[in-house]
């Protein structure tokens, strides 16, 4: 098997005006990974993909993708890689099989190959009744995974994702990550990017972004081990009288308030949760719920790069 | 194969362009009622033709040579001899007020002036707050009035005495060699297939390129191996083709609808307008590289469509424009396509007569789509 990387950023830079949108950014990625880039809105996600799938050209810095600079060899990528982006970005006028049979041709995959490609994506994307559908009339999964059967459709080796399950209910969210299973196993190398911490667990490797740059890459394991502890949402009416009740007990890590709920980080959510219901109800401050909570990116952020103990309002 | 595969793609683009336009209302309304709706409006909305002005008669002569007079305006069909009146002021309130749009005072002695053969002086007014039939109006008085001199200084000379020098001038005449009743259909109809293919393919190929953008569809196709020359190709072709198909709706209905003569060769005006269509798909590309919504595109082409409509002949002549207006409609495609298309359908033009508007067209063309294309890429910026 070659062993050129998949993937290649080098110093790569994206200004906008005097916004850097991607900032010095190096990254290898070796064929067959799975890559997630995770990060909140405005951190850059989207720009790094366009800029490493050649659709955008950088501003200073350059990558490789296949070996082939995103420069001057963009046409080269484009054969070999698939590209879905973060909008629904097929033609919603044009039924599933219009859509897919329009872009056969523009990849140039022709005959026997062409409808035996187009059967099996419908088939893998559970589209094969809705062949005569409009694509606008499709569900939020369905138009997703219409999307990515549509970069799919020349078998491409590397396939770039930007938040493909964003706005998606979490049973097609499942779904689509089933498929690019699938895709893993074939030896597909994929770069998927997503807000959701979740996602991250279903990939060989995460890298963090924030501000134009990724603060961490690791493991998805490796990068656990720096969100502090577990998190407790509680929903209580009385946010602001909660909150220093809550931040004054022992083992609470951070408290962060969201509308009217309180995000504390705690080294053990299953023995800090009794406790904490207690003093606030020992403070006479009602509380409707505490449950444990999923640290989301916008959480997981906030206290690996915003520093440990800031509290956000 | 790479050509063939170059074939494929860019057929495919025209072929989706195609689903798009069966599929939406919008372009199919621009496509079929624009044409039909421009071509009533300018056919007969936007007339200066003139029949019928009601016309106040104050005729202070009274003799056998007042009453020819008065009879060589009724006879013209541009005025009705809507009131007889006894004075000045009945003129002035009847104009005043509407009922008439233009009175005529013969005085007293015209016929014994004219018997001696002296200048024989009528006034005429005119209602000017509708300056266009006003125009006309003015000059049809004139030109009656000019005949009708003419014909009593013929008369005479028949009767020997006159010299012929004497005879007045008949410029007026010139106006009307191609279109002797004046119908401003003649000269409309033809000109609006070169506003039609304009709008049409500026807008629409405008329209259609940021559609993509706005929908985020454009991403989806720059990452394909399409190349730029093959996208913009796939583009354009559905929506020239679109505009030859007005084009020929525009000729039928002006033909059959309007009866205007179609003079010259149908096959050299559809290849010349070939050759225009270079500027307006052009300005439709490149108002698709700026416009980042398909409202900005419209708005946009709209604004590129309007100094066509206006200062390229196409509703005034240029002759009548201040000269920097008349540099300005120099660089515009659609004058030198006017004078092509009038000269082809009212005239009968071949192509040896038109070469200088058909060469100013095809540099100003290639200029135009040079420099869309060199503009147009397929990237995100």
């Amino acid at each position: 098997m070659d062993e050129t990387p998949a993937i290649e950023a080098l110093e790569l830079t994206r200004r906008f005006g005097r916004i850097t949108a991607v900032d010095r950014l190096n990254l290898t990625i070796a064929r067959g990974e799975i890559f997630g880039l995770i990060g909140p809105d405005g951190a850059g996600k989207t720009t790094a993909i366009r800029l490493l799938a050649a659709v955008m050209p950088a501003t200073a810095g350059r990558a490789r993708v296949l070996g082939f600079d995103t420069g001057r060899q963009a046409e080269r990528i484009r054969r070999a890689i698939g590209y879905m982006p973060q909008r629904f970005s097929l033609y919603g006028d044009l039924t599933v099989a219009e859509n897919l049979h329009f872009f056969a041709d523009l990849y140039g995959v022709r005959g026997p190959t062409r409808r035996r490609r187009i059967e099996e994506l419908l088939a893998f994307a559970r589209l094969e009744e809705f062949t005569g559908r409009r694509a606008a009339a499709l569900s939020g999964g369905m138009q997703k995974k219409l999307a990515l059967a549509g970069a799919l459709i020349h078998n491409p080796q590397v396939i770039f994702l930007d938040e493909p399950t964003t706005g998606v209910d979490p049973i097609s969210r499942r779904e689509f990550w089933d498929i690019l299973s699938n895709l893993h196993v074939q030896g597909v190398t994929i770069f998927v990017s997503t807000p959701y911490m979740d996602e991250a667990e279903r990939c060989g490797r995460v890298g963090l972004m924030y501000e134009g740059r990724i603060a961490h890459c690791d493991t998805p394991d490796g990068l656990r081990r720096l969100v502090p502890g577990e998190l407790l949402a509680i929903w209580t009416p009385q946010v602001m009288r909660a909150r220093p009740i809550v931040a004054a007990q022992p083992d609470v890590l951070e408290v962060q308030v969201y509308g009217d709920l309180l995000h504390v980080f705690v080294k053990d959510a299953a023995a800090a949760a009794p406790l904490l219901a207690q003093a606030l109800a020992g403070a006479g401050v009602p509380v409707v719920e505490i449950r444990r909570a999923q640290p989301r990116v916008e959480e997981a952020f906030i206290s690996l790069i915003a520093g440990r103990g800031r509290k956000t309002e | 194969m790479p050509l063939l595969n170059a074939l494929v793609r860019t057929l495919a683009i025209m072929r989706k362009e195609f689903i798009h336009v069966r599929r939406d209302p919008r372009t199919l309304t621009i496509v079929i009622i624009l044409p039909i709706f421009q071509l009533i409006m300018f056919g007969y909305a936007v007339t200066s033709d003139v029949k019928d002005l009601p016309l106040a008669v104050f005729d202070q002569d009274r003799t056998a040579a007042s009453r020819a007079l008065i009879a060589a305006y009724r006879h013209s069909g541009y005025f009705d001899i809507a009131y007889y009146v006894t004075s000045h002021d009945e003129i002035a309130y009847l104009i005043d007020s509407g009922r008439a749009r233009a009175g005529l005072t013969i005085p007293p002695g015209y016929s014994e002036r004219l018997a001696r053969r002296e200048r024989a002086e009528v006034s005429f007014i005119i209602d000017g707050s509708d300056p266009t039939t006003a125009n006309t109006a003015l000059s049809a008085a004139t030109a009656i009035g000019q005949a009708h001199g003419a014909d009593l200084l013929q008369e005479a000379i028949r009767r020997g005495g006159v010299l012929p020098g004497l005879l007045p001038g008949v410029e007026v005449r010139t106006r009307v060699w191609y279109n002797p009743n004046m119908q401003s259909a003649y000269y409309m109809v033809p000109a609006l297939i070169g506003l039609i293919l304009q709008t049409l393919t500026a807008l629409l190929t405008a329209v259609a390129i940021v559609r993509e953008r706005e929908q985020g569809t454009l991403e989806s196709l720059i990452v394909t191996p399409i190349r730029s020359i093959e996208l913009i190709l796939g583009k354009i072709v559905p929506y020239v083709v679109l505009a030859f198909m007005d084009t020929i709706l525009i000729l039928i209905v002006g033909t059959y609808w309007f009866h205007v003569p179609i003079n010259g060769s149908v096959a050299l005006l559809l290849a010349l307008a070939v050759l225009f269509l270079m500027s307006s798909l052009g300005i439709g590309l490149l108002v698709s590289s700026a416009a980042r919504t398909q409202q900005e595109a419209m708005m946009m082409a709209f604004f590129t469509i309007l100094p066509s409509v206006f200062l390229s002949g196409f509703m005034f002549p240029i002759a009548a424009m201040p000269i920097a207006l008349q540099w300005f409609s120099k660089v515009i495609p659609l004058t030198y396509f006017l004078v092509i298309d009038r000269g082809i359908v009212l005239k009968g033009n071949g192509i040896a007569i038109l070469m200088p508007q058909v060469i100013t067209l095809a540099v100003l063309g290639t200029i135009i789509l040079s420099l869309a294309v060199l503009r147009f890429r397929k990237r995100l910026e």
